[in-house]
């Protein structure tokens, strides 16, 4: 099977653009072929375009359009937020966000911490080859 | 969305008062417009051609915007419709899904716009309704009455997260499979 991630009621997506950039909502109905009625706990159910939306892995189990009650509830069941903290993309998320949250100082330290590791890395690397060389 | 082209004003209006009829029949609209000064054009237009009342005898009482009551459900709305091709006069009737009724017309403008080469001008609103889903009729539209629908998206274009980073140059060919 070619495709993985489907349009379907359910379906965990990641908004890419316009104000609700970067938010993890559930797709509750679809309205047409370029449309869905998204929700997420946060914000007021509204429609959304598919070229906003990337999906996810992430499917939950919900009726159509059900109540804010019980998308709430099948989201927490699933374990949405740290499925998605989890899989790599989410982590790269997060990576990205802490980056863009360190200031000049910051970026100096870890510049230090990468020397450091990647010395202690050379010398365990040295040490392996003399072992392997005698 | 939000943000429409045509919206939807209730227009009142009734013929002046006169000695022989102190109490006119009083007439209420609901009509889709740009703004209320074209609305109530509409209205004097539709008025005068239905009944006696012309806008040189007439007063307007009351015109107000209509708002979706339930904009987060989506609904199945017949638009039933009358226009001005470059032959004649055809009824038509369509039908759409959105969530509000004015999403629901903009849709119908736009398509009669592409599929029949009609502008906005050239058609009237005879009548809309929230259609029912086992009482839709279109094909296209009773496709998406299915909870369990599924169906991949197969065109995926990667597009920055705001306008402000949009380009007009790739650096490389964008990779538009998913």
């Amino acid at each position: 099977m070619p495709f993985k991630r489907y349009v379907e009621i359910g379906r965990v997506a990641l908004v890419n653009y316009g104000k609700d950039y970067g938010r993890l909502v559930v797709i509750v109905d679809v309205l047409d072929q370029n449309r869905a009625l998204v929700d997420a706990p946060d914000m007021v159910r509204s429609q959304m375009n598919f070229k906003r939306l990337s999906l996810t892995d992430i499917k939950i189990e919900i009726p159509r359009a059900p109540k804010k009650k019980i998308l709430i509830e099948a989201m927490e069941k699933a374990d949405v937020k740290n499925k998605w903290e989890k899989s790599s993309w989410g982590r790269k998320l997060i990576v990205q966000k802490r980056r863009a949250a360190l200031n000049d100082f910051d970026r100096f330290k870890l510049m230090l911490a990468k020397i450091k590791r990647g010395g202690l890395v050379r010398q365990e690397l040295a040490k392996l080859k003399k072992e392997n060389a005698s | 969305m939000g943000v429409f082209k045509f919206h939807q004003y209730q227009v009142v209006g009734r013929a002046l008062p006169t000695e022989n009829d102190d109490h006119p029949k009083i007439y209420r609209m609901k009509l889709w417009a740009t703004n209320e000064v074209r609305a109530k054009s509409k209205f004097w237009y539709f008025l005068r051609k239905l009944k006696r009342v012309k806008k040189s005898n007439g007063q307007i009482l009351a015109i107000n915007e209509i708002f979706e009551k339930n904009p987060s459900t989506i609904k199945n709305y017949g638009i039933w419709l009358r226009y001005q091709s470059r032959t004649g006069y055809h009824n038509m009737y369509k039908e759409c899904r959105d969530t509000t009724l004015n999403g629901g017309v903009e849709q119908m403008y736009t398509e009669m716009a592409s599929r029949h080469r009609v502008r906005s001008p050239c058609i009237q609103i005879i009548k809309t309704a929230t259609v029912a889903a086992k009482e839709c009729k279109r094909e296209s539209i009773k496709q998406f009455h299915n909870t369990k629908i599924k169906f991949p998206l197969v065109f995926k274009k990667v597009r920055p997260p705001s306008r402000k980073l949009k380009t007009t140059y790739k650096a490389s060919w964008p990779n538009l499979f998913m």
